[in-house]
């Protein structure tokens, strides 16, 4: 059977299981446009700039654990998705990206929009391909799926020559892949397990440290219940939040530069670190040579870069985190847990206290506090909605205030800090769940970043609500030059900003605003009960910091509060 | 990092790196030690008997920790088959240099005595040069360098250490 580059596309995507595709037409990929047009099964999400269809289809990878696709044009088109493959490869997010490409006979001429996308995403992808002849493609793209979703997930790129997706060639089923150079560990060394096991029965300040990892590997009820089990306090990442029921009573809150402090005294003082899927970024170390330095570390990871790249660690288990945590879980039952359980009650004793004379705080006053909205939101919410933010301080006051019950809810960039990834990766996961709440809580800085993915949700009536916390500033550099560059705020003051109600409404979306903190539950009860997009514009206390914070380069326990 | 003394001394290491060989899985190799800010001193790469894998030998510098953390890295990559430490005594270790050297009518003799000494060859020979091969250990080439080097090297050319691990002296 003939087929062209385009149908045989069509087809393999969808045995990959691909039900949306979020893309920018241009001149290369039309062949491919033209067979979508045909193709009932995959429905296209139109975005208004390619950054926003990359960040739509991570959003939509994070809400719903499948691999997000997106589709763009050749030179601009693919040079614009750099930035959201960039994010989705800092936090291992399956997803594969199509660019078009010139023809093949004028690769290397300087085409017009001709650019090498494959060179330039070779350092922030997991992989990526040219394809150059048309009986390579059904393979190649299988082959693409299975590295983005398999071992440490992770965005990968194919470039598609006009002259692969409009040629025509004799259609073969795309065999089974095999790859002897690329083989992920997901079953962890028993031996190694054994040890965990000695460490965890005679520890006494023990401590689970949940990364990103335990959320993609899907390992949220083996990880609550090995800390439930033995009684193991638990912490996260930004990326781990949701890991672990934010309402449990062993439930630290977040670590890190701005980490609750009980959980960043917890890391000082444990005798025992159990790190699940975590990197030991630098915003969650600090100082690296006197982090968790009372501890033995067990650091399980799937990727072995990762283990021993920033910290030194007792006992490395490479493998997956679910079928590592389920193994433990399994060899808890034979051991003497209620003796463990004596032993490490002063420890949570210890954690109570910190808890109750130092808490999250803030005082509502006659200004509107962002801590408040994002409070108000929680309640009103439920703790139910999949909330994505920005980068900065609305994303730290999020992780601080919203208890996120379950995995999948928080979407974030974590590892890129990719300003204007809220809106568009809003957009993917409400596509991915259409009956969730979806809520993108920005600054008025970063939602002007991809501010034109507003058109999109409302072409494709897609309700998702942005709550901005509107302080007028680019608030968390302000913060680091309040602290540390006597207050000259350089260039982060915006002067200007749209009117963000009328703007919504131009967008053919709803606009509300609160001034006041009495209007605050109104705006968000009204905001969040309307079935179509909303923009919220909160006007919130100027110069709030976000507390604690470790200063750049100090200890972890280190921490300026209030 | 904590245990840091045992971790400070960086060492001289020589990796064999099986690969993919494919377009671009070299640029791959290269463009992720100059991204993680890791040393390349040489670097050599051909196909194998196999025509789909290609052996690259790459000699390297840096403490135990960033030595393991390449090693890691490069494993990573969806094109590398295999990655091999070549420890000294346990592999050979060979690298070829072509050197020019001026060669005036008194002198010509007493550089041909070196290339004797040294079993190297004359592969070009001019009225005022030699150009000579030279196979051996890093330690033979230094020294027939520092040798030739009061005569006047014009050029030199070197192909970086190729290694292959010894075999099994006993059969199996």
């Amino acid at each position: 059977m003939e087929l062209t580059g385009a149908q045989i596309l069509m087809k393999v995507l969808k045995e990959e299981g691909v039900d949306t595709i979020f893309g920018y037409p241009g001149g290369v990929v039309i062949d491919i446009y033209d067979e979508l047009s045909r193709t009932q099964e995959i429905r296209h999400v139109l975005v208004r700039h390619e950054q926003g269809a990359v960040h739509a289809a991570d959003g939509y990878a994070r809400a719903s654990g499948k691999v997000g696709v997106c589709l763009v044009t050749s030179g601009p088109g693919a040079t614009n998705t750099v930035t959201g493959i960039a994010t989705a490869y800092m936090d291992s997010i399956p997803m594969v990206v199509f660019t078009g490409q010139v023809p093949t006979h004028l690769i290397g001429n300087d085409a017009f929009q001709e650019v090498d996308i494959v060179g330039i995403t070779r350092p922030c992808s997991k992989h990526n391909y040219l394809i150059k002849d048309i009986n390579d493609l059904a393979n190649t793209v299988k082959e693409a799926f299975h590295i983005a979703r398999s071992g440490r997930p992770g965005p990968v790129l194919i470039d598609l020559p006009k002259d692969v997706s409009a040629g025509k060639t004799a259609y073969k089923e795309p065999e089974p892949i095999k790859m002897r150079s690329y083989n992920p560990t997901y079953e962890p060394n028993k031996k190694q397990l054994q040890k965990v096991i000695d460490l965890i029965m005679q520890a006494e300040r023990p401590l689970i440290f949940a990364g990103g990892g335990a959320i993609l590997s899907g390992a949220y009820d083996e990880l609550t219940e090995l800390a439930r089990k033995a009684r193991i306090p638990v912490t996260t990442s930004l990326m781990g939040l949701g890991a672990f029921p934010g309402s449990d009573p062993l439930w630290l809150g977040m670590l890190g530069m701005h980490g609750t402090y009980r959980a960043n005294m917890c890391t000082g003082a444990c005798d025992l670190m159990i790190a699940v899927g975590a990197r030991f970024d630098d915003r969650v170390t600090g100082k690296t040579d006197v982090f968790a330095a009372q501890a033995k570390i067990v650091h399980i990871d799937i990727d072995p870069t990762s283990i021993r790249k920033n910290i030194p660690v007792t006992i490395p288990v490479v493998g997956d985190c679910r079928i590592t945590l389920s193994h433990l879980n399994h060899m808890l039952k034979t051991q003497d847990l209620d003796a463990l359980a004596t032993r490490t009650q002063p420890w949570h004793d210890r954690i109570a206290e910190w808890k109750a004379t130092t808490p999250l705080a803030y005082e509502q006053k006659d200004v509107i506090k962002p801590q408040y909205v994002i409070e108000k939101l929680f309640e009103l919410s439920k703790g139910e909605a999949i909330i994505t933010t920005e980068v900065g301080q609305n994303q730290m006051w999020t992780a601080q205030y919203y208890h996120f019950k379950a995995p999948n809810h928080f979407i974030s960039s974590g590892g890129l800090g990719t300003m204007g990834f809220g809106l568009p990766a809003a957009i993917g996961a409400q596509i991915a769940c259409p009956d969730k709440l979806v809520v993108d809580v920005a600054g008025d800085g970063s939602i002007q970043m991809n501010i034109q993915e507003m058109a999109t949700a409302v072409q494709c009536c897609l309700p998702v609500k942005v709550v901005i916390l509107n302080n007028g500033y680019l608030g968390m550099v302000r913060q680091w030059q309040e602290l540390f560059y006597q207050k000259n705020y350089a260039c982060t003051c915006m002067e200007h900003a749209p009117d963000f109600v009328k703007l919504a409404e131009a967008f053919g979306a709803v606009g509300l605003r609160a001034a006041k903190p009495d209007e605050v539950e109104k705006v968000l009860a009204e905001g969040l009960s309307v079935p179509r997009p909303v923009i919220m514009d909160f006007a919130v206390d100027r110069e709030e910091s976000v507390y604690p914070m470790v200063p750049a380069g100090k200890a972890i326990t280190e921490m300026l509060l209030v | 990092m904590k245990n840091g003394n045992a971790t400070i001394c960086e060492e001289k290491k020589v990796l064999s790196i099986l690969v993919d060989n494919e377009p671009g899985v070299l640029s791959r190799i290269v463009g992720l030690f100059s991204g993680r800010g890791y040393n390349i001193e040489s670097l050599n790469v051909a196909a194998t008997t196999d025509p789909n894998v290609s052996r690259i030998t790459l000699a390297t510098q840096g403490n135990r920790a960033i030595i393991e953390q390449i090693e890691k890295q490069v494993n990573k990559l969806v094109n590398v088959i295999k990655v091999r430490r070549m420890a000294v005594m346990a592999s050979v270790q060979r690298e070829m240099a072509l050197i020019c050297v001026s060669a005036k009518a008194d002198h010509r003799a007493e550089i041909l005595r070196m290339v004797d000494i040294f079993r190297c060859k004359v592969v070009d020979v001019g009225p005022e040069h030699y150009t000579i091969e030279v196979t051996g250990d890093e330690g033979k080439l230094e020294a027939i360098l520092s040798l030739l080097k009061p005569f006047g090297i014009r050029k030199i050319a070197r192909t970086g250490i190729c290694a292959l691990n010894r075999e099994s002296k006993h059969r199996r």
